[in-house]
């Protein structure tokens, strides 16, 4: 990589350049959403005129968003909770048994990443609808599990392909059955991957909102959902203001787990 | 002292697809011996090992520990102490940790795992280090963590694969002796895999040779050296000259044996009058001759063509630094080490 770093003046400036517009266009979007939040007026309306914290305490005040922010934080977790074990797990099947088998295995695991996430959540409407599970929490659960895993997987299946196998064999000839010799001697290790994939699960959950529209309903709505619905209805910069706490929470959580990998 | 077991091998069969590992293989080791499972890689020693070990499911036949059928035991059920190549410590634990490991599996009383694994840390001379991180230890340190690990919940059985292959040479040699001493302490059975055909003479009560999925011979060190039943083993085992019939004469002119022979290079001599009348004569033309300390040795063509290896002691080889190559040369055997191989073709 150093060799292809510019010693040319004008190169050097033309690279920076170029690298600041990238940023720019990646990170003006969501910044411009911060002024936005801040701003005293009902519109929505760039540079904002005078600022105010109204529609903070108007999203704080409001007992349909709280319950939607618990209801996004509750999924969130329970999507972790449950998709980082089973990927886990499905990893460790995928690893051990190699060859073509492992292959398809793991492609199947992958599709719901790959398919569109529209169609996902209709044939998940119809699934949830035969067994009575529209509205439900734990129908929107399923939904996010099944997107959470492919995302976990991409995580751990490296950490694992890099694990000494040979410790397993030595914990099982030591006298641990396979749920110990799992929860001894490779969660411990994986600890990194392991907090990496609950972070990407976590906020696949969060981030979700097809699958939310078309399953969730009333006071197990989440927050994506009741944003879009809002914003359907009125335009008024409550949406910025969560938009600037949800990307806060984002990069707290994930500053949190960089920093943690590091140490 | 630990009760040890007699283990059974009854016509083990593995194959993967059309490649077969273990070709009904058969052995039994006595309870508390040294067994050596020698063969080249892929000869099938790892994978009866592992078959022991629980790791690998035999397609046919039986595996008894003493007369307990442990064919499709869990490997966690077996009771079998392993050491394996890589040492395999568990890296986020440390020394003591590892070693109390098996102990904490088992529920045994904090205070009684923590002595028991002191001891056995004393044992493999490691006393001092318990509370050293497997990282900061050294190869040798590491291979007696691994043995500390294995003994110290007091198995009947253990299985060591090619443990000391790490490690350098002088460090081999020492681990040799304390691996045998540690087994003569404890008397367990142990089942120990190499591809070195030195360490298994050095170390084991009886070395089993195998190679291609079969045993080819079971024997005690000396009689595998002097006395292989086939051409792999008395190749596999050192400089062996395997000739035909008619390559050598008596000395004391009498017939010479009709079959193939089997001369080791250092059963050699020039002198006629050590190997006595009842030895063989082998004459040839000198190709090369190479000085390696110890010993000469000589590569001479015989007169149909074949060449042998002559391996003379330093010490005895007073003319060998004034031979040329292109002279006549006579390598003189005595009769009891020369081995007729039964249906092997020079």
């Amino acid at each position: 990589m150093l060799e292809a770093y510019p010693d040319n003046r004008l190169a050097r400036i033309l690279l920076w350049s170029f690298c600041a517009l990238v940023l720019a266009f990646l990170m003006l979007p969501t910044l411009v959403v911060v002024p936005l939040s801040f701003s005293a007026s009902d519109l929505l309306e760039f540079p904002p005129r005078a600022y105010s914290l109204r529609w903070y305490g108007n999203f704080f005040g409001s007992a349909t968003w709280m319950a939607g922010l618990r209801t996004s934080l509750i999924l969130g977790t329970l999507t972790a909770m449950v998709a980082v074990p089973l990927a886990l797990l499905a990893c460790i099947s995928i690893n051990r048994l190699g060859g073509r088998t492992a292959l398809a295995i793991q492609g199947a695991l992958l599709t719901p990443s790959i398919v569109p996430g529209i169609l996902l959540a209709i044939g998940l409407f119809f699934v949830l609808a035969a067994q009575r599970l529209v509205g439900t929490l734990f129908g929107v659960l399923v939904g996010h599990v099944v997107l959470a895993i492919p995302v976990a997987c991409i995580v751990l299946l490296p950490a694992l392909a890099r694990f000494d196998w040979n410790q397993v064999q030595a914990a099982r000839s030591l006298g641990a059955n396979w749920a110990r010799a799992i929860g001894g001697i490779i969660v411990p290790q994986l600890q990194i991957s392991l907090l990496s994939a609950t972070l990407m699960a976590f906020l696949t959950s969060l981030d979700e909102s097809v699958i939310s529209i078309f399953v969730a309903s009333g006071q197990n709505s989440t927050l994506p959902k009741l944003m879009f619905l809002s914003l359907r209805d009125q335009i008024d910069p409550t949406i910025a203001a969560i938009s600037t706490l949800w990307t806060v929470i984002v990069l707290v959580a994930v500053l949190i787990v960089s920093l943690r990998q590091k140490s | 002292m630990m009760k040890s077991l007699p283990i059974t091998i009854d016509s083990v069969r593995k194959a993967y697809g059309s490649y077969v590992a273990l070709d009904d293989v058969s052995l039994d080791i006595r309870a508390g011996e040294f067994l050596t499972l020698l063969g080249p890689s892929g000869s099938g020693k790892t994978t009866l090992l592992m078959a022991l070990a629980g790791f690998v499911r035999p397609d046919r036949g039986k595996l008894l520990l003493g007369d307990r059928d442990i064919t499709r035991l869990a490997p966690n059920k077996r009771d079998i102490g392993i050491v394996f190549q890589n040492y395999a410590l568990f890296p986020h634990m440390n020394v003591l940790a590892n070693v109390e490991y098996p102990l904490a599996l088992r529920k045994t009383p904090k205070a009684e795992a923590r002595r028991r694994a002191l001891d056995a840390l004393a044992r493999v001379k490691l006393d001092g280090l318990a509370e050293r991180d497997i990282a900061a230890l050294s190869g040798g340190q590491r291979q007696r963590v691994a043995l500390a690990r294995a003994i110290v919940f007091e198995p009947r059985v253990m299985l060591m694969d090619e443990p000391l292959s790490a490690l350098d040479k002088n460090l081999r040699e020492t681990m040799q002796y304390e691996i045998r001493r540690l087994h003569d302490d404890l008397g367990i059975t142990t089942i120990y895999v190499t591809h070195d055909q030195r360490e298994a003479l050095i170390m084991s009560d009886r070395v089993a040779v195998m190679n291609s999925g079969r045993i080819q011979q079971i024997d005690t060190p000396q009689q595998i050296y002097d006395r292989p039943s086939t051409r792999f083993v008395a190749e596999f085992m050192g400089e062996a000259n395997i000739v035909g019939p008619g390559a050598a004469r008596r000395i004391d002119g009498a017939d010479a044996s009709h079959e193939t022979l089997m001369i080791r290079a250092e059963s050699f001599h020039l002198d006629a009058k050590i190997v006595g009348r009842d030895g063989v004569a082998l004459e040839g033309t000198l190709r090369a001759k190479a000085f390696r300390g110890e010993n000469w040795l000589l590569t001479l063509a015989l007169d149909g063509g074949q060449e042998i290896l002559v391996c003379i002691p330093s010490a005895l080889a007073g003319g060998c630094a004034e031979l040329a190559t292109g002279q006549r040369v006579t390598a003189y055997a005595p009769a009891a080490k020369v081995h007729p191989i039964p249906g092997a073709v020079a």
